[in-house]
């Protein structure tokens, strides 16, 4: 007898079943099929300890179903520790907006979001924003965004401005913030501030990324014992040099991978 | 000391702010380290560096 998982729950079949049969059978409406995280239409015969997931196409899945899916494909180890953690994300525009979806992809159990203003038009050049999102405010838009992606995340929004006063008031039960505010001088007080003030909290912080330099400059870098800055270093934002979609999104890309690289133990940048 | 890996000498007992001045670092947009430690903004006055010292400044640029 084959012992298997089949959405969540353990199951057997005989030695010798075929995926697409065992499919067909276990859950009729099924449409999409996939065999330890990877989603597939070869008729392979199933082996003792395989993970099934049976889903229909243009449906959400419950919660333990779509949870079963993320941690075949995540595997199971990463899915629970990114599941536990609580991040914090201190500003929601370029970076942040773009770095709350990732994270929220990657099924980070509890996110902290937290901005003071609302999406106007400039921002949808890079902002993680819609025009039906003009004029709301950028915590309750990303939340409604990162309820889009994964129903199941819980999130704390603050319509704040963060500052030495507050920060760790909002952060301070937070495993990782990540800085991703647009002034230079924010971003300087919100690392002294928590990182004085908490002797836990990691920082991932975002530093130089406008204009259209190349994309290989954005590095990773760990500054601080508990601080990484991403970022060319450089480019600051100013006249002549805007703030553009491709390498925001770089710098965002690389902040939410250092995230994920911390929660799963690895401090190297 | 050394100074973002670069090996510096300076007066013995020189505080992180006239470390700062001195390296012209812009005082609003940074964040100082030593010795794998935070120093608070409020500290900068009064914290003296001694031989041997690690410090860490990370400059940012606006933009995000």
């Amino acid at each position: 007898m084959l012992h298997l998982n089949l959405n969540g729950a353990p199951c057997e079949a005989p030695e010798g079943t075929r995926l697409q049969q065992f499919a067909r059978d276990a859950v009729p409406e099924a449409d999409v099929v996939i065999r330890n995280g990877f989603q597939t239409a070869e008729d392979a015969e199933l082996a003792d300890g395989d993970s099934i997931t049976l889903i229909r196409k243009g449906e959400l899945p419950p919660q333990d179903v779509l949870e079963h899916m993320m941690a075949a494909r995540h595997s199971p180890k990463v899915h629970e520790t990114v599941k536990r953690a609580r991040v914090g994300i201190a500003g929601l525009g370029g970076l942040g907006s773009n770095i709350a979806s990732m994270l929220a992809r990657i099924g980070v159990g509890h996110l902290v979001l937290v901005d003071f203003d609302v999406v106007e038009p400039s921002n949808l050049n890079r902002q993680n924003y819609f025009v039906s999102h003009l004029g709301k405010k950028k915590t309750e838009a990303t939340k409604e965004l990162v309820g889009q992606i994964n129903p199941f995340i819980t999130v704390e929004t603050h319509d704040a401005r963060i500052d030495a006063s507050n920060a760790m008031e909002l952060f301070g039960d937070c495993d990782i913030v990540v800085e991703a505010f647009d002034k230079p001088d924010c971003k300087a007080e919100l690392v002294s501030t928590l990182l004085s003030e908490s002797d836990t909290i990691r920082i991932v912080s975002g530093s130089g990324m406008a204009g259209y330099e190349s994309s290989n400059t954005i590095q990773t870098r760990k500054r601080m014992s508990r601080l990484y800055v991403c970022g060319d270093g450089v480019t600051a934002a100013g006249n002549g040099v805007g703030l553009m979609a491709p390498r925001v999104l770089v710098c965002a890309g690389h902040e939410a991978n250092m995230v994920l690289r911390l929660l799963l133990g690895i401090e190297e940048p | 000391m050394r100074v973002n890996d670069e090996q510096i000498s300076v007066a013995d007992s020189l505080t992180v702010l006239e470390l700062l001045r001195q390296k012209e670092y812009p005082l609003t947009r940074i964040a100082v380290e030593v010795n794998g430690q935070i120093v608070p903004k409020a500290e900068y006055e009064t914290y003296r560096l001694h031989d041997e010292d690690a410090v860490e400044i990370v400059c940012f640029v606006g933009g995000g």
